[in-house]
């Protein structure tokens, strides 16, 4: 039986956690993920859990200690935000390209500088290329069910590749919400016991993990990493179907809200969505043909599907909460650019940067945009990118 | 016995045979690897000189000196990568740097 709770994302994904019960978990604290662990502590000093918890010095250490688990043939997790998340760059490359599934609890919190523990996507995209699943949450439903859905696809045979899943910093990871959690044993269940075909610990059959790869192997093996990667996606739907059939919670690799006749569309990521969708209810309420797209999936980049889902649109609005300082404006404006030429289908665009180090986006910065997009769709020119929610002179 | 089970991937093999992530399906196959032509300077043995006190060998930190019936042979230079630290260790003056 699942039952009603109240809980914030943070305690939800730490609940995920728990009823998962990974062999190891790694971390290291951060706001505003500190949490995370710190619930999975006191699971564990309760009896609740039977996972190795191994206190490290550093992210650095706590994504290795996850690698080594994973290596040695168990399910290792970790959890990290921000300047945490960034000290792992090096090793989210190794993790992927050594195809060990570790899942990963990311909050998303701004990258400095300046120096700033509030939201944006800056942690996470600035590691878009390390080879990682990416999921993205709206609120702690989501970041739950994305976590017990994780590993069912990490581990899966044609994907083996590291996942994190997403949520906002404070407004989704320390708003308490209702939620729906499924009971222990549904969850066990469905999650199921991990058995690699290879690991370290096997005497009878030595292997070696993480070779050099001198130059007539690494192309190849970079190659193969990508190929994981391109099935993954048919991988999170057929994973997301069976979740939806278990749960009644359905999830695709995006959201489509009021899309159906919409002329003037909104994709964001996270927990704009949630924002975004009241804007277009009180836009649909005055006759205006507005929808929303809410980005789940951002690794691997649905682009043939995402297109088409945008193809009927007069204007559109790419929603970016970080800077990839291209002066072109943010990466999913640039990925979903990318995606719509491939497919031939022109859709005059603005990519807005927007909530950077936590600033508030409000139902007003959604009619603001889609007053913008109203101009746009009569014919009025669209910029490449802007700042939304800035104080300009 | 360690069974080998890369028989068949080598460096004209396309990536679909690859291994995933690149895990050596084998043990013990360090000898696989000739590290003996990163060697700049090649250390040579004077067997006359040598008294077989044996107290290269185990300095030696790339196992480059083979032992056999209690007296060592001559140089692995497959393997050897020519520190020089036998050199520096013998007390009868049987090993040269080149």
């Amino acid at each position: 039986m699942s039952k009603k709770d109240r809980l914030s994302g943070n305690e939800a994904v730490a609940n995920a956690i728990r009823q998962i019960d990974p062999d190891v978990i790694a971390a290291f604290p951060i706001t505003p993920s500190t949490e995370i662990p710190q619930y999975v502590s006191s699971f564990k000093a309760q009896g609740k859990l039977t996972s190795e918890f191994i206190t490290v010095e550093s992210e650095h250490s706590s994504i290795s200690a996850a690698a080594g688990a994973e290596a040695a043939g168990v399910r290792a997790m970790t959890a990290t935000s921000s300047a945490g998340f960034a000290l792992m760059h090096e090793m989210l490359y190794v993790v992927s390209s050594d195809r060990l599934p570790v899942v990963m609890a990311v909050v998303n919190r701004a990258l400095s500088g300046p120096i700033n523990i509030n939201n944006d996507h800056s942690d996470s995209m600035g590691s878009r290329d390390a080879g990682w699943i990416q999921l993205y949450s709206e609120n702690a439903q989501e970041a739950y069910d994305n976590m017990l859905m994780a590993h069912r696809i990490a581990e899966h045979p044609d994907v083996m590749l590291p996942l994190m899943v997403c949520q906002d910093g404070f407004i989704t990871s320390h708003g308490v919400e209702n939620i729906v959690l499924e009971d222990d044993e549904t969850v066990k269940g469905f999650v199921g016991e991990y058995r690699p075909d290879e690991h370290l610990l096997d005497p009878e059959r030595p292997i070696g993990v993480g070779p050099y790869g001198v130059s007539p192997y690494y192309m190849e093996m970079k190659r193969g990493q990508t190929e994981a990667m391109c099935r993954a996606e048919a991988v999170i739907e057929e994973v997301s179907r069976e979740f939806g059939e278990l749960t009644g919670r359905e999830y695709g690799l995006f959201e489509e809200y009021r899309m159906d006749d919409a002329e003037l569309g909104v994709l964001c990521i996270g927990s704009s969505a949630g924002t975004g969708k009241d804007a277009v209810d009180m836009l649909r309420a005055r006759g205006v043909k507005a929808g929303l797209v809410k980005l789940r999936v951002f690794r691997p980049f649905p682009a043939a599907k995402l297109a088409s889902a945008l193809k009927g649109l007069k204007a559109l609005a790419i929603m970016d909460k970080t800077d990839s300082f291209s002066a072109q404006g943010g990466p999913l404006g640039a990925e979903v650019r990318s995606a719509l030429y491939q497919t031939g289908v022109i859709v005059p665009a603005v990519n807005y940067v927007y909530g950077l180090g936590g600033r508030d986006v409000r139902v007003e910065t959604f009619e603001e945009i889609f007053a913008e997009l109203e101009k746009i769709a009569d014919g009025a020119p669209a910029e490449a990118f802007r700042y939304i929610g800035v104080r300009e002179r | 016995m360690i069974e080998n089970r890369m028989e068949g991937i080598n460096e004209k093999s396309p990536w679909q045979d690859m291994t995933v992530g690149g895990v050596v399906l084998a043990g013990g196959n360090s000898v696989e690897f000739l590290t003996g032509d990163w060697r700049t300077q090649t250390p040579v043995w004077h067997p006359e000189k040598c008294k077989q006190c044996l107290m290269c060998f185990p300095y030696c930190p790339d196992s480059s000196i083979p032992v056999q019936d209690r007296k060592r042979l001559d140089f692995d230079l497959d393997h050897c990568k020519g520190c020089g630290i036998c050199a520096a260790v013998c007390p009868f003056d049987a090993i040269e740097i080149r």
